[in-house]
């Protein structure tokens, strides 16, 4: 009998092969798959059973994990400033979760590859894992004067400031806004539909304008056109005079490009300073015809648009728009056209000319520390493009300065400090009230912050360019003012 | 075929000391794995840890000098190895009672009865080994083993006696005991009337009739016992809905009748026997199609949905899956999520907090088990001892490949404990009868034959 009862243990050795084999290709091969399976409720439950790294600015705590009693949800997220920062934290919920929270989600929960050492001395002393924490470059004075200001207005916007020569943000505010508590909660019944409700306001209280929505940029693209022919031409200066007639013709067409309100400009012929001080139309157009299409769009792509840039939220690229007839260029020279641009692109405009004509790249995380204090990541300033020479960031220097001490945005005044910056009022083709844009950099002689805000259908009432001045800069000057500690 | 040991053989060695160690080892990677738990889910270790672990261990030891008295020869490996799963079972229903959670499986483990059926399977053991000094008086009780275990199988349909819980009428009531399921005592006395039934007729059922294509068939009056043992398995299937036990039983009888008849025309007939069964009660019956259907597309979300559908299944998956390669570590996962999660479905449970890792150990550990009774099977001097052995051995392995195999989607899945790990008396009990049939066997195969009074000058006996 021996013959096959060494064929049967051949046959159980070969059956426990078969579970082995098994087993490997579902905790090896398939077990990513399982692990991440909706319907698993570990993943859940994991969520919850890590502390959390903090979310910090500016020495203020925006998201930290508190412990609770509950065992099935050990920690929970709060977000002690609220709606303030809940564009920038993003919130925590049972299945997702947004902005710093999301971007930074492996640090945060600990799983990060750069965690490992941390996690292994962890492993030796017992400790539980605890995620990294990590510190923004908010300014919290900056963040909480823009949004104090925004909501002032009463209307849907954004505003984004920078540190020109690091690229640091230092405000990122986007009105309306949300309480990330509520979409952070462990109560799916509670959580899913209050995030259907708000997402389906049509105020998008969600959406973080500052980088993830492009707005025509009106008025304050002509810095770019500015830029462009001052770059064109060193012999140009400030002084320098341009035509400027009550009403451009556009060729191949029986239309012609007004001033605001059909106003005329000065002379006929101006000043470039008065050109942007006035924020006539018909001269940018000219010069915008001038350079033609490639010279423009070399021109914003040398302020960073068309790269992608991640703060490290992917920011949504702003457009020059598509190559069309010389009518569209004058159009597009003037901010009017197809150019669509995020308020953080129009900072980081502001914010190459303050920096001598380097745009530095945006970046909103300034350091990563573990739990024990040690840092495992600080933010290096890295250059991304030089937009224009240090002569020409001078001169643009100069008239935007100009801009603010004669021109449209005297409401952007701070006593004892120059300030820089450029109005915009951009049309919308639905029929809306236009928005108010400001971008501005302060001191002039030595920037300290750059900042672009849009402030929704906020020119409404007044027929004159300064309405775009007149909403959209005081809320500058309130940040500039918090930042210079004025 | 040689029925007597050839000679000369290497005499095997008691190896008491190593197996005294192995125990020693298995009782404490068993405290080990209690502290783990303790300290992973409360942050202390358990206060019964000492008391679980002394108490195991005295048993063990116990257990152990019982088996030195009257087992000496025995393969020092067994104990050991049962002792480890055993151990690990309790481990893991421990921590399933621990969890924090309001949903079954984390209610309905009881770590103290499992405890105490532990004891008492270890005690039964013990006295298999004291009173059946020679497992061959078992050949004479061959047919009333096969009433026995017959009676057993009906039990639970008779009225008063039999008990139906979750829809399965496998249960008998004994008074202040609680309920048992005969089936898993039937299983033991089966094998014991098949190894004696098939040692008796095996001469008859080894003769060829015709020979087709390259197979020789038996003759078609032998096939009677092989269509009463399926009719029986096809019975409890229709009448207890006992998929499993029908499965095993009818794959234990024919792996014996090839064993004991050398004859691979069985195995394809019984193959083909139970292919035919399998497809008439997959038509016949909606619970068994059902199994099928869960088996081939267990991700499906409509099944998934389902009453009776792959919810289970999946949710089996989807902790081995979430344990991967290392586990999440004892007492860190979630294996409360999965229903059955301390019976049916403790393997993958283990497999969530041991990992894959641990799962090649713990499936190891059973085939190095099955591997050893097959060895005492083939060292065995008669016939009845060597069927009995392997069929011992056999029913163990096929019993772990079936639940396992369902379990990880392998197979249909088929409801059955895991050896010496799901909760629950009746299977822990039998279980342990069932290795002190093997470690007497092997004992008793190990065992040097009484020496001759030789002159020392013809023969040098080797002996250690």
């Amino acid at each position: 009998m021996n013959s096959p009862l060494k064929r049967v243990a051949v046959a159980c050795l070969a059956m426990f092969a078969l579970l082995m084999i098994n087993v490997n290709y579902l905790q090896a091969v398939k077990a990513e798959g399982l692990r991440g399976d909706p319907r698993n409720t570990r993943n859940f439950y994991d969520r919850y059973a890590i502390e959390r790294g903090r979310i910090t600015a500016g020495g203020k705590v925006l998201a930290q994990s508190v412990e609770t009693k509950d065992p099935r949800f050990r920690f929970i997220r709060q977000y002690p400033e609220a709606r303030l920062y809940a564009h920038v934290t993003g919130f925590f919920s049972p299945e997702s979760e947004s902005a710093i929270e999301r971007s930074e989600n492996q640090l945060l929960d600990g799983s990060s590859a750069d965690l490992l050492l941390r996690r292994s001395i962890d492993l030796f002393t017992g400790e539980p894992t605890k995620g990294a924490n990590v510190d923004l470059t908010i300014n919290p004075k900056a963040q909480k004067a823009a949004y104090d200001a925004l909501r002032q207005s009463g209307k849907r916007g954004a505003l984004v400031a920078l540190d020109p020569k690091t690229g640091g943000i230092l405000a990122m505010v986007s009105l309306p806004t949300y309480d990330p508590t509520e979409l952070s909660g462990t109560d799916k019944g509670k959580v899913f539909p209050r995030f259907d409700e708000l997402a389906k306001q049509k105020d998008q209280p969600l959406l973080n304008r500052t980088i993830a929505q492009t707005y025509p940029p009106g008025s304050t693209f002509k810095v770019v056109t500015m830029a462009a022919y001052l770059e064109d031409d060193s012999s140009r200066g400030p002084q320098t005079n341009v035509d400027a007639p009550q009403r451009l013709p556009l060729p191949n067409t029986n239309i012609s490009l007004p001033n605001y309100g059909g106003a005329a400009c000065g002379s006929g012929s101006v000043t470039l300073t008065f050109a942007l001080e006035k924020s006539c139309n018909t001269p940018f157009g000219k010069m915008g015809m001038e350079l033609g299409y490639d010279k423009m769009k070399e021109q914003t792509e040398k302020f960073g648009m068309g790269q992608p840039v991640s703060v490290p939220m992917s920011v949504t690229a702003s457009d020059f728009g598509p190559e069309e007839d010389k009518a569209a260029l004058a159009m597009a020279s003037i901010g009017q056209r197809s150019n669509r641009m995020t308020p953080l692109q129009m900072a980081m405009i502001a914010a190459g000319i303050a920096n001598d004509g380097k745009v530095m790249k945006p970046y909103l995380v300034n350091k990563i520390t573990d739990a024990k204090g040690d840092s495992i990541n600080q933010a290096k300033p890295e250059e991304l493009s030089e937009a224009v020479s240090s002569e020409t960031a001078g001169k643009l220097r100069e008239m935007m300065v100009s801009v603010v001490q004669n021109g449209t945005a005297n409401l952007a005044q701070v006593p004892g400090v120059q300030v820089a910056g450029k109005t915009g009022t951009a049309e919308t083709a639905d029929g809306q009230p236009p928005h108010a844009w400001f971008i501005s950099f302060a001191p002039a002689e030595d920037p300290k912050v750059a900042l672009a805000v849009i402030v929704e259908s906020g020119a409404a009432n007044v027929g004159a360019e300064a309405t775009g001045g007149h909403t959209a800069a005081p809320i500058a000057k309130a940040v500039l003012e918090a930042v210079l500690n004025k | 075929m040689s029925e007597v040991a050839e000679s000369p053989v290497p005499m095997p060695a008691k190896r008491r000391v190593a197996q005294l160690v192995m125990l020693a080892l298995a009782v404490l990677i068993i405290m080990g794995a209690y502290a783990n738990v303790g300290l992973a889910m409360t942050g202390e270790v358990p206060v019964g840890m000492l008391t679980y672990g002394l108490s195991l261990g005295g048993l063990m030891l116990a257990a152990y000098l019982v088996l030195a008295k009257f087992a000496p020869w025995a393969d020092p490996l067994i104990l050991p190895l049962v002792t480890l799963v055993n151990g690990l079972g309790l481990v893991m229903i421990y921590r399933l009672s621990v969890s924090d959670s309001n949903l079954p499986s984390a209610k309905l483990a009881s770590p103290s009865s499992q405890l105490l059926w532990t004891f008492i399977g270890i005690v039964l053991f013990s006295l298999t080994l004291i009173f059946l000094r020679d497992h061959r008086v078992l050949q004479r009780l061959t047919y009333t083993a096969g009433a026995v275990g017959l009676f057993l199988l009906v039990s639970p349909l008779i009225p008063f006696l039999g008990q139906e819980i979750n829809g399965a009428r496998i249960w008998i009531g004994i008074p202040g005991l609680g309920q048992l399921q005969p089936a898993e005592f039937a299983k033991l006395a089966l094998v014991i009337f098949f190894a004696g039934y098939l040692v008796a007729k095996r001469d008859v059922l080894a003769l060829a009739g015709r020979r087709l294509l390259f197979i020789d068939l038996p003759r078609a009056r032998d096939l009677g016992p092989v269509l009463i043992i399926w009719g029986v398995s096809l019975g409890i299937l229709v009448m207890q809905k006992d998929l499993g036990s029908s499965l095993l039983l009818f794959g234990t009888f024919i792996a014996m009748l090839y064993v004991a008849t050398q004859r691979v025309s069985w195995v394809i007939i019984g193959i083909l026997l139970f292919a035919g069964g399998a497809i008439l009660a997959g038509t016949i019956f909606e619970h068994v199609h059902q199994r099928f259907v869960v088996f081939l597309n267990p991700e499906d979300p409509e099944l998934f949905r389902a009453v009776g559908g792959s919810e289970q299944l999946m949710q089996g998956l989807f902790a081995m899956g979430s344990g991967g390669i290392l586990g999440t570590g004892l007492g860190q996962g979630h294996p409360e999520l999965i229903p059955l999660a301390f019976s049916d479905f403790i393997f993958s449970a283990t497999g969530e907090e041991i990992g894959l890792t641990g799962l090649m150990a713990l499936l190891m550990i059973y085939a190095l088990l099955v591997e050893r009774g097959l060895r005492a099977s083939l060292a065995a001097r008669d016939p009845f001892s060597k069927l009995l052995a392997g069929g011992l051995s056999f029913i163990l392995a096929w019993q772990v490949f079936i639940i396992v195999g369902g379990v990880t989607n392998l197979i249909p899945l088929t409801g059955l404990v895991t050896p010496f790990m799901s909760q629950g008396g009746s299977a822990l009990l039998a279980n342990w009868i069932l290795i002190a049939l093997l470690v007497r066997m092997s004992d008793t195969a190990r065992r040097p034959p009484p020496q001759a009074i030789q002159n020392e000058g013809l023969t040098q006996v080797f002996q250690r």
